[in-house]
């Protein structure tokens, strides 16, 4: 629903502008005017948020790049004088690190609101391919950042996940090496690490302008995922998701503002303050928090290349998730059956999380097995059969229906009690 | 004069040919971007490496760096020898000798892991063939894991007295890298 400008430009200026680039119009129709819809909840303030996390790293990135060296001799020493003696160092490089943590809270709750109000479905599935090319970019952006760092966990890291595409038959080993720049994990791979460290994240932000753009066709979908049919569906932008957005923030940065003040390293490894030794293996080696969950799914397989066909495929099946979803109804809400299977399938991510983080022995490996194979169900078999077999409950005609007392074009068919209590519409 | 379809029919062709060959000129130009991430010539020079092995004495090992990878070399015991000599090849779970100095085919017979003559010295490549990771087994006090000859923390890859793997998710022995000796105590890597 791409709705019409209501840009006025103002006489002079303005408008002179406008006739030339509408750069003025593009902003006020975007970011102030847009018609949204009335009832978004507060998971619908991520994207907001996200778009914070993004600005975030990408300032203190910038401003870090001008304080660090890569180089294999140099980079760890420059990171601790980062945090020893450059002005405001340790603040900037706890952000950042902390920074990146965050962004991935709000990218799985973001996903996980997309994922129970079925706002991948149509006519929002490029929106939603978008949003998994960003996670990608997002994961790689990460990965390459923690190795800058060049600490043990920095360097076994950059081993193991860069060993991961040897199990690609036959071109493996070439991959690797080419990776590489070398026949190790050494500084020609450390280098270019840095060089991609920085580009990605303004390939980020060019996906994030095409992910909103997609958003900004059909419009947002909403709690109860019944299309906007009038005007009275919907609230301009701005002032009302404007400040429900920057509220939402505020809180966000609270939350920030407390690890990176009162406990910066706890999401970090004790390991990593130890100088890379190519020579020696730290006894327990772990990836970040945020992709504990694929390294469950790598290890849950006994096969080398399977596992990794796994681990890669446990993020690839998200771009099939429109079509393996049968159900017309978008939100969960109206979904008796569907909402149960949603619960258990957050409870299996975070299980699988909590197993990355486990030796892989016993009984953690046979639940990672078990949840692993689960994961890959809720896919293929279990959102296909719930949508053909599941009766949703009826759905309301219109979001204002459901969220006023006093819908707009009810015909007059509501209980005349309801139209004498008109506060409640504030 | 052409007619119609002649004449659509010759600028489909220009079309064709023009767009093949800004093709072929765009992969051409792709091509330096792709391989300067190759390994470059100074990495490539640092191809051999020399160890005086007359230090190590029977049961000891080293760890010496080549290419950036560590290398173990083990003065091996009569016993250690013995022990891997005497395993079958069907309890092997990779049958093949990784040995880049015999043929790719080659059994993993402890023969064939070694040099003829040199039965004593074990060079490996110390990198788990899973993940990476380096196994332990070179410092006395070590893990050695159930066979005695390396174990790999990581992920539980246990190795035996001719660094084969034995148990655990590494799919292949530790390689055998390229070497030959200079005398009998000079040994050069590569």
């Amino acid at each position: 629903m791409a709705h019409q400008s209501t840009y006025q430009p103002k006489p002079g200026l303005d408008k002179w502008l406008d006739d030339r680039l509408p750069v003025m119009r593009m902003a006020h129709d975007t970011m102030l005017d847009f018609p949204t819809p009335r009832n978004l909840n507060y998971f619908w303030t991520f994207g907001g948020i996200l778009t914070f996390c993004l600005m975030v790293q990408i300032i203190t990135g910038i401003v870090l790049a001008m304080h660090y060296t890569p180089h294999v001799d140099m980079a760890f020493a420059s990171v601790e004088r980062i945090m020893r003696d450059v002005n405001w160092g340790w603040l900037l490089r706890y952000t950042h690190a902390v920074g990146a943590s965050m962004f991935f809270v709000a990218v799985y709750i973001h996903m996980f609101r997309g994922m129970y109000y079925g706002s991948y479905k149509a006519p929002r599935e490029v929106l939603w391919f978008l949003g998994v090319i960003i996670l990608l970019l997002m994961m790689a952006t990460a990965f390459m950042g923690y190795v800058l760092v060049w600490g043990q966990m920095s360097f076994w890291a950059a081993t193991v996940i860069t060993n991961l595409f040897s199990a690609v038959p036959f071109v493996g080993e070439p991959i690797v090496t080419w990776l590489w720049g070398g026949f190790a994990v050494d500084n020609p791979t450390l280098n270019r690490f840095f060089a991609l460290h920085y580009l990605l994240p303004f390939a980020l932000l060019g996906v994030v302008g095409l992910h909103i753009w997609a958003l900004h066709v059909p419009g947002n979908n909403n709690p109860i995922g019944v299309d906007v049919k009038s005007k009275k569906d919907t609230l301009p932008f701005h002032p009302y998701y404007t400040l429900k957005d920057g509220f939402a923030i505020a809180v966000f940065a609270l939350l920030f503002a407390m690890l990176v003040f009162y406990a910066p390293n706890y999401l970090n490894h004790a390991d990593n303050y130890i100088e890379a030794n190519p020579l020696q293996t730290p006894p327990h080696i772990v990836p970040e928090w945020y992709f504990l969950p694929f390294y469950a799914i790598l290890r849950a397989v006994p096969d080398k290349f399977l596992g990794v066909v796994a681990m890669f495929g446990s993020i690839l099946i998200l771009f099939l998730l429109p079509w393996f979803d049968t159900s017309r109804v978008k939100s969960g809400t109206y979904r008796p059956l569907f909402k149960w299977f949603f619960v258990i399938f957050v409870f299996v991510c975070l299980g699988l999380g909590y197993l990355g983080a486990k030796p892989a022995e016993g009984g953690y490996l046979t639940m990672g097995r078990i949840f692993t194979t689960y994961y890959f169900l809720h896919f293929l078999v279990i959102l296909p059969i719930i949508g053909l077999i599941e009766t949703p409950k009826k759905l309301p005609n219109s979001i204002s229906e459901a969220v006023l007392d006093d819908p707009p074009d009810s015909g007059g068919a509501q209980p005349s009690g309801a139209a004498a209590s008109p506060e409640k519409r504030l | 004069m052409a007619t119609e379809t002649d004449d659509s029919t010759r600028r489909d062709f220009l079309m064709i040919a023009a767009g093949s060959f800004a093709a072929v000129g765009a992969a051409a130009g792709l091509w330096p971007l792709i391989d300067q991430m190759n390994p470059d010539a100074s990495t490539l020079s640092l191809g051999t490496t020399e160890v005086d092995l007359s230090p190590i004495e029977e049961g000891q090992a080293i760890t010496v760096v080549w290419r950036g990878k560590p290398v173990f070399i083990r003065h091996r015991t009569a016993e250690e020898i013995e022990a891997a000599k005497a395993v079958e090849m069907d309890q092997l779970p990779d049958p093949l000798a990784r040995n880049a100095n015999v043929s790719t085919d080659a059994l993993a017979t402890d023969v064939n892991r070694t040099q003829t003559g040199q039965e004593k010295w074990l060079v490996l490549i110390g990198i788990c063939t899973h993940l990476g990771c380096i196994p332990k087994g070179q410092r006395i006090g070590d893990s050695k894991g159930e066979f005695d000859g390396w174990f790999c923390p990581c992920h539980g890859s246990h190795y035996d007295t001719a660094g084969r793997i034995r148990k655990g998710p590494a799919p292949r022995n530790l390689d055998v890298p390229t070497f030959s000796f200079v005398s009998d105590d000079v040994l050069r890597i590569g």
